[in-house]
C-alpha cells in the first residue's frame, strides 16, 4: 500500500536525465543561435542606448521643460504639471536624476515596443475567435509565471545587459495592452458596425474609421496598465543588468540600506503616478464625445 | 407595375448543417419541428416578393417574423441559404466582394431602429460617412452633407455629437446620412419604432414629404399597423418567415387572407383608414341632382359627415379627373365601417 502514502513519482535517475536533456538542448541551442539572436536585437539595443543618451546628455532644465510640455499636451491639467515639476526637482535634488533618466528611457522604449507588438496582436484576436483561443493561454502564462523563471532562458540566450532586461520587461508588461485592445474592439456596438457595413465600408475603413477610434479609450487603459507593469518590473530587470532606479533598490536590499531603498522606491512610485495620471487624462479626453 | 426588386424562393436558415435543414423545410416542415430535428432556426421560408420602383413598400410582422432578416438580405448583411434576389436586373447574390461594397455604396442605404450613428463623429461627419467611404473629395461631400443637414431641419448642428441630440433629431441624422449618398433604394429597419408617438408621427410626415419629391424605392419595416397604413403604398405581412399576404393597404383591411392578418387589423379604426373608392358601388347609373359628390380618396369618417347632410342618404364618388365613378349609400358605408365577423378561412 505504499503507493497510497507516497506519490508514485519518476525515479531519480530518470528525472535527472530529463532535466539534463532539457538543459543541454537549450544550452546547445543558445550556443548555436545565441549570437544570431543577439544580432537580431541589435537595432533595439542601439535604439534604447540612443534614448538613454538623449535623456542623460540633455541639460536637466531642458529635459524637465520637455517633460512638462508633453504632460501639458496630454493632460491639460495645471495640478498634474505642478506635481510633475515638484517631483522631478525633488528627484534631482536627492541625487537620483541619472537613474531616473535611465528608467524613463527603458520604460518608454518597452512601452513603445509593447504598443507596436501588442495592438496588432489584439486586433488579430478581436478579428478571429481561433486566434483568441490560441493567444489567451499564452497571455495567462506570461502574466502568472514568476518573472525569475523566464529570466533564466533569456539570460542564457542573450547574457546580461540591456536587451535581455528590455525583453523581460516586455514579456511582463505586454499582456494588458493585448487583452484590452481585443476587448475594446469586441465591445464596439454591433449596430454601429453594421451601419458602416451597410454604407459599403471595407475592412480597413471599418477598422481605422470605426473600431479603433471607438476602442481607443479601452486601448488606452491597456497602455496605462502596460506602463504600470513595466515600472513594476524595473527592479527585477536590474538584476540582469538594466540601469536605473532598480539597481540602487537591489543594492539597498542586499545591504539593508533603508534610506537608499526608500528614496529610489519612492522615485519609482512618483514616476508611476505621473504616468498614470497623464495617460488616464488622455483616455478621458478621447471620450469627450460621450459628455453632453 | 414594374418589378424593381425581385425576390424569388428565398430561404434563410440559421445554424449548422443548413443543407439538410433546407431540404426538410422544402418538404413543408414547421419552424418548431425543424428546431427539434436539426437544431436550426428557420429565418425566412420561401419568400417571393416583387417590389416596385419609386414606392414605399412596407414589410410588417411581429418580432421574430423575419422582417429584419429579410431586409438585410437586400444588401447582403445576411447571406441567404437559398434563393434569388435581383435588383434592377442585377443578381445581387452573384456580386463578388468588391462589387458588393460598391453596390452598397451607390445603390442602397439603410436607416436603423437604434439609429446606429457613429458616436465619435460629429453630425456632419455622420451624414458624410456614406460619401466618405467612396473616397469622394471633401469639398463635394461637405456641400452635400450640409444640404441634407438643412433638408432634415437640423441646420446649425454640424459640430454636435450624436448623444447631444434627442432621439427624434438623431433619427433625422440617420435619415440624412442615408439620403446623402443619393442611393436609389432606401432600407428602413423599424426606423421610427424607438421614437415616442408624437415624434414618430412627425418623422412619418417628414418621410412622406421627402418621398413626394425624391420618389425613392423605400422598403420600410415596421410592426406598427397604423404606421404601415399611413406610409405604405403596398404592405407585405410576414409570419414565421413566410409572406401571408402581399397587397395594397385597402385590400388588406377589407380582405384579410387569414386569421393571422385579421387578428392584426382588428384594432384599427376602420372609418379613418378605409377610403371611399374601396367600398363604393361601381355599377350604378346616376342622376346628379342635388347629390353631394365626394373625392374617391376620402376616408369613411368624412364620408359619413357628408352623407348625414343629405336627404336620401347617399353620395356620389368622383375620381381625380372629376369623373363620377360610383356611389355609396348609408348601408354600404356602415357595412364598410363594421368589423367583419369571424368567418375567414383558418390559417393552416
Amino acid at each position: 500500500m505504499e503507493w497510497l502514502t507516497k506519490f508514485p513519482e519518476m525515479d531519480r535517475n530518470g528525472l535527472r536525465e530529463f532535466k539534463k536533456t532539457v538543459d543541454n538542448t537549450f544550452t546547445s541551442f543558445s550556443r548555436n543561435y545565441g549570437e544570431g539572436i543577439e544580432n537580431f536585437f541589435d537595432p533595439l539595443l542601439s535604439f534604447l542606448v540612443a534614448f538613454e543618451k538623449l535623456f542623460l546628455n540633455t541639460p536637466w532644465p531642458i529635459t524637465i521643460f520637455a517633460i512638462l510640455f508633453i504632460c501639458w499636451l496630454a493632460s491639460r491639467s495645471i495640478i498634474i504639471i505642478a506635481g510633475t515639476f515638484l517631483s522631478f526637482l525633488l528627484i534631482g535634488y536627492f541625487g537620483m536624476w541619472e537613474d531616473t533618466m535611465s528608467t524613463l528611457a527603458i520604460i518608454l522604449v518597452s512601452t513603445l515596443l509593447c504598443i507596436f507588438i501588442g495592438i496588432p496582436i489584439g486586433i488579430a484576436m478581436a478579428r478571429s475567435n481561433k486566434v483568441q483561443t490560441l493567444i489567451l493561454p499564452i497571455l495567462d502564462v506570461m502574466q502568472t509565471i514568476p518573472s525569475f523563471v523566464y529570466l533564466i532562458p533569456v539570460v542564457m540566450l542573450l547574457g546580461i545587459g540591456k536587451v535581455p532586461g528590455l525583453i523581460a520587461v516586455c514579456i511582463y508588461a505586454i499582456p494588458p495592452i493585448v487583452r484590452l485592445t481585443n476587448l475594446g474592439i469586441r465591445l464596439v456596438d454591433k449596430d454601429v458596425l453594421e451601419a458602416a457595413e451597410s454604407f459599403g465600408a471595407n475592412y480597413w475603413q471599418k477598422l481605422f474609421g470605426i473600431q479603433i477610434p471607438l476602442a481607443l479609450p479601452t486601448i488606452f487603459a491597456g497602455v496605462n496598465q502596460t506602463i504600470m507593469m513595466a515600472l513594476a518590473m524595473v527592479v527585477i530587470a536590474s538584476m540582469i543588468g538594466v540601469q536605473g532606479l532598480g539597481l540602487p533598490v537591489l543594492r539597498a536590499i542586499s545591504n539593508q540600506y533603508l534610506a537608499l531603498g526608500l528614496m529610489n522606491g519612492l522615485a519609482i512610485v512618483v514616476l508611476a503616478i505621473i504616468f498614470d495620471r497623464v495617460t488616464q487624462r488622455i483616455g478621458k479626453r478621447m471620450q469627450r464625445y460621450k459628455s453632453d | 407595375m414594374n418589378n424593381f426588386i425581385k425576390i424569388k424562393n428565398l430561404y434563410k436558415i440559421f445554424g449548422n448543417n443548413t443543407t439538410e435543414a433546407l431540404n426538410l423545410v422544402k418538404t413543408g416542415i414547421s419552424k418548431e419541428e425543424l428546431l427539434d430535428k436539426t437544431n436550426c432556426v428557420l429565418g425566412l421560408n420561401n419568400i417571393n416578393l416583387n417590389i416596385p420602383k419609386g414606392k414605399i413598400h412596407v414589410i410588417m410582422g411581429l418580432s421574430g417574423s423575419g422582417k429584419s432578416t429579410l431586409i438585410r438580405h437586400l444588401n447582403r448583411l445576411i447571406e441567404p441559404s437559398f434563393g434569388e434576389i435581383t435588383i434592377d436586373g442585377v443578381n445581387v447574390l452573384e456580386l463578388n466582394n468588391k462589387e458588393l461594397l460598391e453596390y452598397r455604396q451607390k445603390n442602397m442605404s439603410m436607416v436603423f431602429q437604434k439609429f446606429a450613428l457613429f458616436p465619435h463623429k460629429t453630425i456632419l461627419e455622420n451624414i458624410s460617412y456614406g460619401l466618405m467611404v467612396q473616397n469622394i473629395s471633401e469639398e463635394i461631400y461637405q456641400e452635400k452633407s450640409q444640404f441634407w443637414l438643412k433638408r432634415v431641419g437640423l441646420e446649425g448642428y454640424d459640430n454636435y455629437y450624436p448623444n447631444q441630440l434627442s432621439g427624434g433629431m438623431q433619427q433625422r441624422v440617420g435619415l440624412a446620412r442615408a439620403l446623402a449618398t443619393d442611393a436609389e433604394i432606401l432600407l428602413m429597419d423599424e426606423a421610427f419604432s424607438a421614437l415616442d408617438p408624437l415624434i414618430r408621427a412627425e418623422m412619418q410626415d417628414v418621410l412622406i414629404d421627402l418621398q413626394l419629391e425624391l420618389k425613392k424605392t423605400i422598403v420600410f419595416i415596421t410592426h406598427d399597423l397604423d404606421e404601415a397604413l399611413k406610409i405604405g403604398e403596398r404592405i407585405s405581412i410576414l409570419r414565421d418567415g413566410f409572406v401571408v399576404q402581399d397587397d395594397n393597404p385597402q385590400k388588406i383591411i377589407l380582405n384579410p387572407s387569414d386569421d393571422y392578418v385579421s387578428d392584426f387589423i382588428k384594432d384599427i379604426n376602420r372609418s379613418r383608414v378605409i377610403k371611399a373608392k374601396s367600398i363604393m358601388n361601381k355599377s350604378v347609373s346616376i342622376t346628379k341632382d342635388n347629390v353631394p359628390i365626394i373625392d374617391s380618396e376620402m376616408v369613411l369618417e368624412e364620408v359619413l359627415q357628408e352623407i348625414t347632410k343629405t336627404k336620401n342618404y347617399f353620395v356620389l364618388v368622383k375620381d381625380k379627373k372629376d369623373k363620377i365613378i360610383g356611389k355609396i349609400t348609408l348601408n354600404e358605408l356602415l357595412t364598410g365601417i363594421q368589423r367583419p365577423r369571424k368567418e375567414i378561412k383558418k390559417y393552416a
